[in-house]
């Protein structure tokens, strides 16, 4: 599980595009995650996003993983410090989450999901 | 010192000894060192380029390590640092990758042209290379365990870019805001230098003032090699900045606190010069520009190289003798500084042409320079490296400083070493100074004010008002002057549009006379004079008409004398007649009576 889900640099998930939520955002929820090489942490993060968008965000995320020790210079585009960083690009404004993600609810905070209506 | 060395017990005689201990300790151990085969290998340092830094820490920061620049707000940390940078570009092809965390790359370029730098083009030039590192704390969210690779990640990307040997961090401790886990980064700031110790490169890592500590993070516990702190102090509304060097592990350094500046031209730190006195001195001669003066000095004018201090109360005239000194010098080629606290330059090119010095003419030629700016505009350190700087600059042989009086303020001591070290460079330098000084208060302090300079003083001329029968008059002597045998005499100052001039003053009984008193008692003395003359000759006209007289009577009584002989002798000669005639008449009547003829003949005759 671990090296085929870090080898994929990019993983996509389309979802058809449901207005079921109210008053909430419609659109895909598009997700980068920052890592550098395959770390233990990075590698944990990965599994823990997969997790939680598969449970909460069915059909309706988009997910770029960057590994920074193979292209350095998008570090500097979303001020990447912390090693894992998630950034969730859309919806704006822009959020992030650093860490291994392995507290769900803290990312489900941190991602403010539930306070665009994107989760209940 | 108890703190300093824990484990030395609390007894004073243990740690008054403690230093001995330690430095036999060195020494023992230094002896080993030198009987290796192997000599052992000199600590590499970096240049800074930073004027005067690289003195006090002979020869840099450490090359290859990093480096703590700590110090309060708006202390000129950033400032340092950047040149640290822009210098290693420019100076010493070492291209240096600036990472910021507080400002952005636009905003540091903004702040750095002010000194000159061009960051655009450097790193166009792929010199050196920005990275604004935007911690936004708001917007991040922690969760799990985490590292700061992507720092080392960028910092590695930058420094193949351009090949960097230079690396400055501004400000590190940003990142503390920014993440809460302080474990996690404490411990990545270890691996941060150790990191950066790895690959040789030069760093310079600003920090914030702690309370009670150098940094605010403690980030001097993980840099053991070189720590500076830099310190912005304001005493009597008059701000000064000082350097110190804290820590530089396996060299010597500075370890005072030197003052330092930033101005357009950059940062410069004032070194403290040598404290031996082993100056070369020189046997020539400059003029003081007032041929009277030098007459007083041996006829030749002060030695070269040597401080001369002019103190005098306020109009003595002590600039005048200022300006004559600098314009004789250009006039003979050399270059002059002129520093003035009070005096712009029309202003004193305008007073000066009034004693017939032109100091225009010099300053077109290049020859002097003349350098005017308020006292309070800075604190005393400030003035000095100021001076320092145009000294550097321009090179004089001689630097007048007007007034120096201007430059004591604050704690006398500070000044009197501070003036020390002046004085010092000025000398190191063969640089003939001198100081013109304002003296103020009662009489009997003039000799004994300058806060204590006057020892440092080679010659010192005093101009000092005497106040007499309403009117104020300026006296010059030179009170002391080092190597010649001087004039002690007090003369008079003159100040004339065809310059300066010192005339002897009337020395009389028990008085000193300038001014119009001198020229009274001139004058009454001239009167005395041609009275005296004046009876002198009456004198001896009567004795001419006496002599004249008795001359006359004498001639009178000559020609009495020969009237008198001229009747006696006619007298006589009647008398002979009557007695010859009564001779006759006796023997005409004898021949009457009885005679013959021919005596009666000769009585008819006789009748």
């Amino acid at each position: 599980m671990k090296p085929k889900a870090a080898a994929k640099p990019k993983s996509k998930k389309v979802a058809s595009k449901k207005s079921d939520a109210k008053n909430g955002y419609a659109g895909l929820v598009e997700l980068r995650l920052y890592v550098a090489g395959q770390t233990p942490k990075s590698l944990a993060a990965l599994a823990n996003l997969k997790k939680i968008c598969d449970a909460h965000l069915t059909g309706r995320y988009k997910v770029h993983v960057i590994d920074l020790v193979k292209t350095p210079q998008l570090a500097q585009g979303d001020q990447i410090l912390a090693i894992p960083t998630l950034v969730r690009k859309l919806p704006v404004p822009i959020r992030k989450i650093i860490g291994d993600l392995s507290d769900l609810e803290r990312v489900l905070v941190g991602l403010n999901l539930r306070e665009t209506g994107i989760v209940n | 010192m108890s703190c300093s060395s824990p484990g030395v017990p609390a007894m004073g005689t243990t740690v008054r000894h403690f230093p001995i201990f330690w430095r036999n300790y060195a020494l023992a151990t230094s002896r080993v060192r030198q009987s290796d085969k192997e000599k052992p290998r000199q600590l590499e340092k970096a240049l800074t380029g930073i004027a005067g830094f690289d003195q006090v820490t002979n020869g840099g920061l450490p090359k290859g390590r990093p480096t703590i620049v700590c110090g309060g707000p708006g202390c000129g940390k950033t400032m340092f640092a950047m040149e640290f940078l822009v210098r290693g570009a420019t100076e010493f092809n070492e291209p240096g990758v600036l990472m910021t965390f507080e400002e952005t790359g636009e905003e540091m370029t903004k702040n750095v042209a002010s000194l000159g730098f061009d960051l655009k083009a450097l790193a166009a030039r792929k010199k050196i290379m920005l990275d604004y590192v935007k911690i936004e704390p708001a917007e991040i969210e922690e969760t799990g365990t985490y590292d700061l690779e992507g720092l080392f990640v960028r910092l590695q990307y930058a420094v193949d870019k351009i090949g960097a040997k230079r690396i400055v961090l501004d400000t590190l401790e940003a990142v503390f805001s920014g993440f809460a886990n302080a474990g996690i980064l404490r411990a990545e700031i270890r691996r941060l230098f150790r990191w950066l110790k790895d690959r040789g490169l030069t760093t310079v890592v600003t920090a914030e003032r702690g309370d009670g500590s150098l940094t605010r993070y403690g980030l001097e516990e993980y840099v053991s090699d070189c720590v500076i702190f830099l310190d912005h102090r304001v005493t009597d509304q008059v701000s000064t900045r000082r350097l110190r060097v804290v820590k530089y592990r396996g060299t010597s350094h500075g370890a005072d606190e030197y003052p330092f500046l930033i101005d357009d031209q950059g940062f410069s730190v004032l070194p403290s010069s040598s404290m031996r006195l082993n100056h070369t001195v020189s046997n020539e001669r400059i003029s003081s520009g007032v041929p009277d003066l030098d007459a007083m000095l041996e006829g030749k004018g002060f030695y070269k190289g040597t401080s001369v201090l002019v103190s005098g109360t306020a109009g003595s005239g002590k600039s005048s003798l200022g300006a004559s000194l600098a314009n004789r010098s250009c006039s003979d080629g050399r270059k002059v500084l002129y520093v003035a606290f009070e005096e712009s330059f029309s202003q004193a090119a305008r007073n000066m042409r009034s004693i017939g010095i032109n100091l225009e003419k010099h300053r077109k030629k290049g020859l002097l320079r003349f350098e005017a700016w308020r006292p309070t505009q800075s604190g005393l350190e400030m003035h000095l490296l100021r001076i320092h700087k145009l000294i550097e600059e321009f090179n004089p042989e001689v630097v007048i400083i007007d007034p120096v009086s201007n430059l004591m303020m604050g704690n006398p001591h500070e000044v009197n070493s501070m003036l020390m070290r002046l004085m010092d460079f000025l000398k190191m330098r063969q640089i003939t100074a001198m100081f013109t000084s304002l003296t103020e208060g009662s009489r009997k302090e003039f000799e004994q004010t300058e806060v204590g300079i006057s020892s440092l003083i080679d010659t010192w001329i005093l101009v000092r008002d005497i106040e007499l029968n309403g009117e104020r008059n300026r006296c010059i002597y030179v009170l002391k002057s080092r190597g010649m045998a001087h004039s002690n005499q007090v003369r008079e100052f003159v100040m004339s549009s065809k310059g300066i001039h010192l005339l002897p003053v009337y020395i009389g009984v028990g008085t000193v006379l300038t001014g119009s008193a001198r020229l009274n008692q001139e004058a009454r003395e001239k009167a005395e004079g041609l009275i005296r003359q004046q009876t002198a000759e009456e004198k001896i006209r009567v004795r001419e008409r006496r002599r004249k007289a008795v001359e006359a009577q004498i001639a009178s009584l000559h020609l009495e004398l020969s009237d008198e002989e001229t009747e006696s002798s006619l007298l006589a000669a009647e008398q002979l007649n009557k007695a010859e005639r009564l001779a006759q008449d006796r023997f005409e009547m004898s021949a009457l009576r009885g005679g013959k003829s021919n005596s009666a003949g000769r009585a008819k005759k006789v009748g």
